[in-house]
């Protein structure tokens, strides 16, 4: 089979399939149809976390410490006595925004550098060489290191891990951009003498956007994952804003009398990254087949 | 052979210089004075000028780099901002635990993870196959630090099989050794397995699919023969690859992994050296652990030949 026949298949595919409507794309997707009920759930939830919770994530009542779970508090209170249900909630809003920012984020900036890298040998020799670097680099340890020598806040920890992803976001574009400069197609764009950026944002733009739509997703649950693990460590979100990984780090010194405030964000959390996996497993079996036997 | 083995060993070191130039460059980068940020909101002038000329910030860009490669590759990776110790040897000091977990979470990682993706793609399509492949989903959605909890309550809280924290050198007896690193080398390694049996399945997917195979099955061998002796071997390289490309994993989930069950090796130096904005500390650790990366993957390119025959160079 040549590599054009699955891709003219989705393409003539996917006008038939807006018809069908979400009720058959969910019976038919179903991994994606339930990643996205739990993210949308989630999504809900943060936004209006002040209704559902009925306590200040930052109040405290030193009388009410490290409290079991009960009905008054759904998940207990922490070491001072801080509602953990509520934090929990609005934790979730600083993990969403950077999941979802570092996922545009790097995918842009990665697409840029990707086409350019895909399509100009030069400056691919030089570009690659530096990719091949950055990644030779354990993520979250480049993380660690980007957050040691910058003030914590949401907008650098969004700058750290965007840097850390950038590079696969290259790798990938580059590889399909590779894989199309030689069709026919390409050359004939090349032959009636289309103009460089032409070809390159309307004839190889489009192959990447599929691969890249999965792509992003995965990004999204790394980057919530990696803003946890720097939170949990003292290198991410400043303490005083409640995040999930902020939380967490705080329950440490009470886990063995209230093991509730580690294990609600962390369930929280691993519930969510688990949501977003399933949307991307299930969006990279959609959108192209010949990607759905990669990793 | 060699002359590729050669190639590919001169092609490292263009990547190392480059890992280099990146981990040296991240203080540079940064916004602002970075000797004002690690001094910390309540530094005195003296103290910011201090840190400012132990990390040779007032010499120009270049000649810091050269001066900091060329004493890095002397092994000597500069002096620890907070403890005044030389980094290297901090390292050293912390290294036992850091091996003996890494070491371990590979071995089982490995052992569990092959057998496991071997079965997958054996009895593809069954529940057996689908409960693998949602495991798989699971180990990379759940965080280290979560499973690491999870399994502390359950298996060191409740249960009382396991120590909850801490960790005994090998000096102290083989037993006790062990029984501390069981859990953290299951909380680490479990992400580790899911993208291991991952790939194995796809991987054994492809062999068993090819005639050669058929014709395994037609001579009547036993299963397990099938699947070990004769698919695994062809579905080994992309295997092998995945496991150099987890060693990243594994060295970033080192540092989390410590830092939950209170084991005093490399990850822990590096937690302690983010609260104290001991920027040397980290820059030293990132070095290392990136150029042991690059090492692996290194050792494993030049295995292809020795796993699978039919690569020839």
């Amino acid at each position: 089979m040549t590599d054009l026949a699955p891709q003219t298949a989705t393409e003539t595919e996917a006008p038939a399939r807006r018809r069908r409507g979400l009720a058959w794309n969910a019976r038919r997707h179903p991994t994606v149809a339930l990643g996205a009920a739990i993210l949308l759930v989630m999504i809900v939830a943060t936004l209006f976390a002040p209704f559902l919770t009925g306590y200040d994530p930052l109040f405290l009542d030193p009388l009410k410490r490290m409290q079991p779970p009960s009905w008054t508090h759904l998940s207990g209170t922490d070491g001072i006595g801080r509602d953990v249900w509520s934090r929990t909630i609005h934790g979730g809003r600083v993990s969403l925004v950077v999941g979802l920012v570092v996922a545009v984020l790097s995918t842009v900036i990665g697409l840029l550098i990707g086409l350019v890298s895909g399509y100009s040998r030069i400056a691919d020799a030089i570009l690659m060489r530096f990719m091949d670097g950055l990644m030779s680099i354990p993520a979250i340890l480049l993380a660690i290191a980007l957050m040691a020598v910058v003030k914590a806040s949401i907008t650098t920890v969004i700058v750290a891990i965007t840097i850390v992803e950038v590079p696969r976001v290259v790798r990938l574009v580059r590889s399909v951009v590779l894989s199309i400069r030689d069709q026919a197609y390409v050359e004939a764009a090349v032959i009636v003498g289309s103009r460089f950026g032409k070809i390159l944002f309307r004839h190889i733009l489009p192959n990447t956007l599929a691969p890249l739509t999965v792509q992003a997703t995965y990004i999204c649950a790394a980057a919530i994952l990696i803003e946890s693990l720097l939170s949990f460590l003292g290198a991410g979100t400043p303490p005083e804003v409640p995040s999930w990984g902020n939380i967490m780090a705080e329950g440490r010194s009470y886990f063995l009398l209230a093991p509730w405030i580690i294990f609600t964000p962390g369930v929280v959390l691993a519930v969510t990254v688990l949501a977003i996996n399933l949307m991307g497993d299930g969006l990279r079996d959609m959108l192209d087949p010949r990607f759905a036997k990669r990793l | 052979m060699w002359a590729y083995a050669v190639r590919r060993i001169l092609a490292t070191i263009p990547v190392l210089a480059i890992v280099a130039l990146v981990v040296f460059s991240i203080l540079h980068i940064a916004p602002g004075d970075p000797a004002g940020v690690i001094a910390g909101d309540q530094a005195t002038e003296e103290q910011v000028q201090a840190i400012r000329s132990k990390l040779r910030l007032d010499l120009p860009f270049h000649e810091q780099f050269i001066l900091w490669l060329t004493s890095a590759l002397q092994g000597d990776l500069g002096i620890s901002i907070f403890s005044n110790r030389p980094v290297m040897a901090l390292f050293v000091q912390r290294l036992e635990p850091t091996i003996a977990l890494a070491v371990l979470t590979t071995i089982i990682a490995v052992t569990l993870a092959v057998p496991i993706g071997v079965l997958a793609a054996w009895r593809a399509g069954t529940a057996v196959d689908r409960g693998v492949m949602s495991f798989a989903v699971l180990g990379f959605s759940f965080p280290v630090f979560v499973i690491g909890y999870v399994l502390i309550y359950i298996f060191a809280i409740k249960l009382k099989l396991l120590p909850i924290q801490g960790y005994r050198p090998l000096a102290d007896g083989f037993w006790p050794f062990l029984r501390h690193l069981v859990l953290p080398s299951f909380a680490l390694g479990l992400s580790f397995m899911a993208l291991i049996a991952r790939i194995t399945r796809a991987s054994m997917l492809e062999v068993l699919s090819q005639d050669h195979i058929r014709t395994v099955r037609a001579k009547g061998l036993p299963a397990w023969r099938l699947l070990f002796c004769h698919a695994l071997p062809n579905a080994a390289v992309p295997i092998v690859t995945i496991i150099g490309v987890g060693v990243a994993l594994l060295l970033g989930g080192v540092v989390v992994t410590e830092s939950v069950f209170a084991i005093p090796g490399v990850g822990r130096l590096v937690v302690d050296a983010i609260l104290h904005r001991d920027y040397p500390v980290i820059q030293g650790v990132l070095l290392i652990f990136s150029a042991t990366y690059v090492m692996v993957n290194l050792i494993i390119d030049l295995l292809y030949v020795v796993i699978d025959p039919r690569i020839r160079y």
